[in-house]
């Protein structure tokens, strides 16, 4: 278990440094998405039309705010069960998103993917959201505002701790632990 | 008879729902922090480290511990000799939901089932009422997240299965749930009655104090012997391995027809809200 500290989108190139079970200090542009926003991005881009976000080499969060108290940056800000996103991942990879970052298990296809895609799937510490609204630096909704909470912003975070579960060697942390297990 | 508002049941509501994502019951923050009494790999000690920070800065800041504020659930226990004046008890209830929601900056995620759009203020609340003896108005309220609720699970097993077969459905969904529900998990089981009431039994159990001992002997013993099960799986705190899959197994039960068997099982995240008031 190694630790690094990523500047995201400068450090895009460097993900073959991590492996899984690593933490991951990220600073720097990600996008939030979860289950609406996803299905209009791969509509989009299965259409062959261009998002409302640049995709190459991006980091989408797989996350929807708490409402912004006044005075604050952001509400409490948390990662949802990534595995939901499942059957968007391929798309979004092909458009060059290259971390996930969320919640829970991965999906049986998932490490394979990574692998293809030079791409890696991180989790954040779910229900810690009030600590991590900390690593918020700034807050902007860029996409379909109309969607509330599920709209897609560009976040600027500050170390933002993370582990990664798939790296892009095929490793899985969360399979690894069970296989050891049986 | 005794008169009750519903201006006051608006106003009790709308505190319960904003004070539940603020703060931790006191059994489970004194369950958690048992947790780092011990031993514990990297991974789990800074979660715990986390956890501990997270209750402080919510608290501190007016935040909500999870961005997934929940479906608000509400359970009440109406007193036969209460009287509610002033308009209905449950449209009291749903506007306490909208208030609590809106003033406590809290996430509204509820959305319409087909065409997914959102309702704007959280309600529908889901409201179990329940009328019993007395004078009192007893209102919980339970705010219920998507990514433990997602891993819940219902059967209706054949009477053949028995205890054993009870037993392997529960565990079966902690493992199934992995990391989804955010562990450690409390695990609420309902047992037995119909279709509809076992997963009811089983939601009602995740508000029983961690620590307390199930009053029926049987049910206690299947208690403990369950969560050792569980804390075998090698799950751990948010899925990194380790002993402490789940804080504590609640087990509910009532009978039921002679040909059924159905058990339900609803899962809790570590962030295990819910607040009480008696009126
Ligand atoms: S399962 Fe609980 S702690 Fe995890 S994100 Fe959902 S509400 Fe928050």
């Amino acid at each position: 278990m190694r630790e690094h500290i990523l500047q995201w989108p400068e450090d895009a190139g460097k993900l073959d440094a991590l492996h899984s079970g690593d933490i991951v200090y990220l600073s720097g542009t990600i996008y939030t998405a979860r289950d609406a926003a996803h299905r209009r991005f791969v509509s989009l881009l299965q259409a062959g039309e261009g998002t409302p976000v640049d995709l190459r080499d991006s980091a989408i969060f797989y996350a929807g705010p708490s409402p912004c108290l006044p005075g604050h940056v952001c509400g409490s800000i948390g990662p949802t069960t990534s595995s939901r996103m499942e059957i968007y991942k391929e798309d979004m990879m092909k458009a060059g998103m290259k971390l996930m970052i969320g919640k829970g298990s991965s999906d049986p296809g998932l490490p394979a993917l990574c692998q293809r895609y030079g791409a890696a799937y991180l989790v954040a510490m779910g229900g810690v959201a009030a600590l991590t609204a900390h690593c918020i630096r700034s807050m902007e909704t860029v996409a379909w505002p109309e969607l509330g909470a599920e709209a897609v912003r560009r976040l600027t975070v500050e170390r933002l701790p993370l582990v990664v579960i798939d790296d892009i060697y095929g490793n899985d942390y969360f399979i690894d632990l069970a296989q050891k297990c049986e | 008879m005794r008169a009750i508002h519903v201006d006051e049941i608006r106003a009790a509501v709308r505190k319960l729902c904003i004070d539940a994502n603020l703060y931790l019951p006191s059994d489970v923050t004194a369950a958690l922090e048992n947790l780092s009494k011990k031993e514990n790999s990297p991974l789990t000690e800074m979660c715990l480290t986390q956890f501990r920070a997270n209750r402080e800065v919510a608290a501190a800041e007016g935040l909500a511990l999870c961005q997934d504020t929940g479906t608000a659930v509400v359970f009440i226990e109406l007193g036969q000799e209460v009287q509610i004046c002033g308009g209905l008890l449950t449209d009291a209830v749903q506007q306490g939901v909208a208030d609590g929601y809106r003033d406590g900056y809290l996430r509204k995620s509820i959305v319409t089932a087909l065409s997914r759009i959102n309702t704007e203020d959280n309600t529908p609340a889901v409201i179990h009422l329940r009328l019993v003896a007395g004078e009192h108005l007893l209102i919980r309220v339970l705010p219920k997240g998507g990514g433990a609720e997602n891993m819940s699970r219902m059967a209706m097993l054949k009477p053949s299965a028995g205890v054993e077969g009870v037993c392997d459905f529960v565990v079966d969904t902690v493992k199934l749930a992995g990391a989804n529900p955010c562990p450690p998990v409390i695990v609420g089981v309902g047992i037995g009655g119909n279709f509809e009431s076992a997963p009811i039994l089983a939601k009602q159990a995740l508000m029983r104090e961690i620590g307390s001992r199930n009053p029926d002997p049987e049910l206690d013993e299947l208690e403990q012997k369950l969560l050792m099960r569980i804390n075998q799986l090698n799950i751990g705190v948010q899925g990194f391995g380790g002993p402490d899959t789940a804080l504590a197994v609640f087990l509910e039960s009532m009978p039921c027809h002679f040909a059924s068997l159905p058990v339900a099982v609803n899962l809790n995240c570590h962030v295990a809200r819910h607040q009480q008031v008696i009126l």
